[in-house]
Formats: C-alpha cells, structure tokens, sequence
C-alpha cells in the first residue's frame, strides 16, 4: 500500500524464518556501533598486534634475514608464542568490552524497551543471543580470527611436518579465546541489565576485574598462599590458558579450581541476566 | 464467532498476593475493554496473556493458543502498545518502527514500507526522521501506536492508549484506535481506567476489581436495552395507564404512586405510550431514557462486586 493511502491495512505478506530473528537484533546494534569513530579506531589499534607477530612468525623464514641474524633466534615459534599472543587480544578485549557492552543492553533496560522485544515472538534467551552475538563477532575478530591465520600462516611456512606436531595450538587458540569470549559476554551483559547505566556498567566491569584482582593478591600475600587468586578472574582465565597450551609450569592455580571459579562466575552472570532481564518487574512480598 | 479470549481459573501470584483471582469467561468481542480502578489487575491480565507473567493456576487461550504451551504462537499474532514510555534510544521515528516490524517477522524492505504507511497513518509522517528522544508525550503515545499496528497483527493489546494527552489528543488517538476496529480485520483490547475511553471505542467491558471480575457488559446489547428503557411520571395514580401499557406488550412496574418504569414492546413506540395516556385520561409529566452509562454500570459494580455473568470458556470455540 502506497504512503499516501494513509489507512490501516492488515499484513499478509511473507514473514522471515523464526531462527533467524536474533541476527535483526544483532545487525542494528551493529549499525549503532559501527558509528562510532573510536571503536574503529580501536580495532584498527588492535591489529597491530597481529601485524607484529605475523612480522615475528614470517622474518626466521626470510633468507636474508636468517642469513643477517645468524644462529641468533628472533623468537622461538611455539605453544608459549602463540599463549603470549592469546593473552595480549585477550587484554584487548576485556578493554573492548568494558567500552561496548554496556551499550548493548543498558539503553533497551533504562528506555523500557524490553516488553516491545519481548511482546513479539522472541524470547528472552534470542533477545540476549543476538545482543551477545555482536559483542562476541567482534572479540572473535580480534582474538582466534588472527590467532588461527597466525597459526596457518606459521604452519605454511614451516610445513606440514610442524602442523602435524602442533594441530593442538589452533585447538587451544579457537577454545582459549571462546572460553574468554564467553565469560566476557555474560558479564557485560549482567552488569549492565543490573546497573541499566552504560557509564556505571562500563566502570562496574572494570571493577570487577581490578579491585578483585587487588583483594586476590592482598589475600594471597597475607595468608601465604596461591589460592588468593581465586578471586583474580585474569589469573583465572590466564590458568585455563597455561592448561590448553600446555604450559603447567606457570600455573599459579590448580586447573580443577580455575574450571570450577570460572564456571561459577558465569553462572552467577547466568543468573543475574535471568532475573533482570524480564518485560516487567514485580515486588512480591 | 470463535473467543478472542478465554480465561479458564486463571490466577496470577506475586509472591503472597493474588493479582489475579480465579479468572474465568470467555470474550469474543471485536473491541473489548478492560476496566478497573488502579490495581484491579488490567495491567496483569494484559501481561500474562503476553506471556511476561507466568500464571499460579489455571490458564488463558489467545485466539485458540493455550498462553502457557503456545505463547509463541500468540505472540506471533499480537500486537502491544505498552503503558509505560517505551522505547528505544537513539532511534529515530521510522528505525524504530521499522526495527519492531522486522522483530515481528517482516522482511526487511517489507518492514521499512509499513513503517512509513503505520507513521503516516497515526499522524507522524512529517515527523518520522525525529529521534524519539525529541518527542512530545503525544507523539511518543503515537509511535508506540505505530509500532503496534505495523506488522499488521490479528489482535491489538492497548495499555492506557490515552495515558497524559491532552484533550486535542486524546481525541485524536480514539479516533484512531476507532478507525483501525472499524478497517482492519483485527480484534483489540484496550485496557483503561477512564470509562469514557473505553465508552467510546468497545463492544464489550469486563470490569476488574482487587482481581475479579466484578462484572462483564456487553456494551451493544445494552445500548440496544436501553433505547428501550423508560421511566415516566404522570399526574394521577397510574394502575389503569399500567394495565394499558401491558396490552400494548410493554413490561411494566410501579415504582411509586405516580411514577412507572417500562420496557418498551417489540413494535412499540413512544407514541402509542401517549397514546394510551390519552386514552386514560392520563397526562404525562415527564419521561426520560433512563439509560444506564458506563459510569453507572461501573459504579454498581463497584459497589456491588457481584459475580459476573459472564459466557463460559469454551462456549464459542
């Protein structure tokens, strides 16, 4: 019906397939966030990283360059290389994060926006996929996206020979930042739906990584032990990394307690999305 | 005509207290209004038959769809304009009914289109680039409108559509909310705690109070009662005036020495009432409609809270 027909028309026309509802969410939050000038500029920032270690993995395998360095080794290509560049996006996306999302859910929670999601046929675990699922696109470009082609790009230059020995890394890269991805999403979107002030959020997040980190190490230095850093998700998660990439050496905590410490994080987080994010709250008394 | 709703002991808890208690009926309606003084329950009864609230006991059908196993498919039905400000930041007028639209399950190009025509339609076409931030009340009051009728849903949810207007648009979103019962193939509840509202655009009214139902009126048959519905003062006792009416098939009652109540006869007219007077040498005082308001329906059943007589679950299926 043409706009200047101005009269109420009821709708038969084609309507999309049920599964693919959340990607709608997903594509207008990623039309807000793709208007902003710093995320862009962020994520070019973050690429720089990548740009180093391909410059790292590719100059052993330069003639010239191996014939100017001799017997000196730039750095050696192994589990620990591609931890060390695990754990730098890692950093990054935790700052990524703190920035973008927060605005995922908090306006929708302030603005009452939900009963309009929610009223249609969608539910409460779509609504939080497709806000997740932007977040999670964009770690993924910058963490096991450039951890893997570094890794086929480190598997090209030294053979087949090297790929068949080391198949485990790009596992270890593809779970070590999905696990990452995960917790990082869950408690974006839990702080904001309980706090629903993007500034508040974003600064919450931080918080919750920092000051624990800081009560972990204030109670492993006073009560002389390791477990302190329970508390301290970094070490957490950066235990869970030592574990898939099999270097236990520097594990400051005992993987089955960093499992468990992350599993009941995200559970919390789990929870807390639960009973925030409704159409209407009630008081029951 | 199949139910629009029906409600089979349905119960709402928050916590202790029952919101909603024991609700059952069936309403068929094409515009049905939920009536009710603040915290009778309106509100609830909208929510759960979206499915935000969960029942305690009992159930509720939505065009046939059970709310507690196929809230999917009542909600692929609906459409919602909530009570409260509602809406989402940053946005302009168009995304954001375009956005709901597409929620709704229409593509993408489709969506933009009746985003236009339902923006249009309710008045906000020069308006439809704005954010949503800049709106009056009573814009915003229209966008959420628009965003309710732009998938072209089967029935229409409305939260205290006129909650903060001004007279002017007050007017204008009845006038509205008439024009999409009368055009479109849908059926739509609107929820009100002004009778007039609800007066001016329903067939039907169940009225809410401390979660009952206090009373169902079918807004049609009453009004249709009422032409009929008289009461006459005349200047002598009025026994014989009585008996005359009866001949003339009219129920008839005395309700004092010079004062009778009556219903008219089929076929019967007002002006062989006075024709009977005259023919008994009757002289008539004063005769009135007396048509029972909205308001005066409310207020017995405020009073009264009676149980309603409401049609059963399941009767029109």
């Amino acid at each position: 019906m043409a706009v200047y027909k101005r009269g109420y028309e009821p709708y038969d026309g084609l309507r999309t397939p049920q599964w693919s509802r959340f990607l709608i969410i997903a594509r207008y939050a990623w039309r807000r966030l793709s208007d902003s000038r710093w995320l862009m500029v962020f994520l070019v920032l973050c690429y720089a990283y990548p740009a180093v270690f391909a410059a790292l993995i590719y100059l052993p395998h330069n003639a010239a360059v191996a014939e100017l360095l001799g017997k000196f080794r730039l750095v050696e290509i192994n589990p620990a290389f591609f931890l060390k560049f695990v754990s730098e996006m890692g950093s990054m996306a935790f700052i990524l994060t703190g920035f973008v999302g927060p605005g995922l859910v908090s306006p929708d929670l302030t603005n009452n926006a939900l009963p309009l999601y929610l009223c249609r046929p969608f539910s409460r675990a779509e609504y939080v996929f497709g806000k997740m699922s932007v977040l999670a696109l964009l770690i993924s470009a910058i963490t096991w996206v450039p951890g893997l082609l570094l890794f086929g790009f480190q598997a090209y230059l030294a053979g087949f020979g090297w790929l068949a020995a080391n198949w485990w890394i790009a596992a270890a890269i593809f779970l070590g930042s999905w696990i990452w991805i995960v917790t990082l999403c869950l408690l974006a979107l839990a702080v904001s739906a309980w706090v629903k002030w993007k500034v508040v959020a974003s600064t919450l997040i931080f918080v919750v990584f920092f000051v624990a980190a800081g009560f972990a190490e204030a109670i492993s230095h006073t009560l002389h032990t390791e477990l302190g850093h329970v508390l301290n998700l970094f070490e957490v998660i950066a235990t869970i990394w030592r574990w898939l990439f099999r270097e236990a050496g520097s594990m400051r905590l005992p993987i089955g307690l960093a499992w468990a410490t992350l599993a009941v994080f995200c559970g919390l987080c789990y929870l807390l999305l639960n009973k925030k994010l409704r159409a209407f709250h009630v008081e029951r008394s | 005509m199949q139910p629009v709703i029906e409600l089979d002991g349905l119960e709402v808890r928050f916590g202790n207290r029952t919101i909603l208690d024991h609700l059952d009926g069936s309403l068929s309606g094409r515009a049905i209004g939920l009536l009710g003084p603040n915290g009778a329950g309106k509100s609830t009864l909208i929510n759960t038959l979206l499915g935000f609230y969960r029942p305690w006991r009992g159930t509720a059908r939505v065009a046939g769809h059970d709310i507690r196993t196929g809230i999917r498919n009542v909600r692929n039905l609906i459409g919602y304009m909530p009570e409260n400000d509602s809406f989402i930041a940053g946005m302009s007028a168009i995304e954001f009914v375009r956005y709901m639209a597409e929620l709704a399950g229409l593509p993408a190009s489709a969506a933009l289109e009746r985003a236009h025509e339902a923006l249009f339609y309710v008045g906000l076409g020069e308006a439809r680039y704005r954010k949503l931030e800049e709106y009056s009340l009573g814009m915003k009051q229209l966008a959420k409108l628009a965003q309710a009728i732009a998938h072209g849903p089967r029935l229409l949810f409305l939260d205290e559509p006129t909650n903060g207007l001004d007279p002017p648009a007050r007017q204008r979103m009845i006038r509205l909310i008439r024009d999409i019962r009368e055009k479109g193939d849908l059926h739509l509840v609107l929820c009100s705690h002004l009778l007039r509202d609800v007066e001016e655009t329903c067939e039907e009214v169940l009225i809410l109070k401390q979660g009952r139902i206090v009373h169902y009126a079918n807004l049609e048959q009453e009004r249709r009662l009422n032409r009929k519905f008289m009461e006459i003062e005349t200047d002598v006792e009025g026994d014989s005036f009585a008996e005359g009416l009866r001949e003339l098939g009219c129920e008839c009652a005395l309700a004092g020495a010079r004062r009778l109540k009556l219903v008219l006869g089929d076929g019967a007219e007002v002006r062989d009432v006075y024709r009977v007077a005259a023919g008994r040498g009757v002289n008539i005082r004063r005769l009135n409609y007396r048509r029972d308001s909205l308001e005066d329906i409310f207020l017995k059943a405020m009073e009264n809270g009676a149980p309603p007589p409401l049609p059963p679950a399941g009767n029109g299926a």
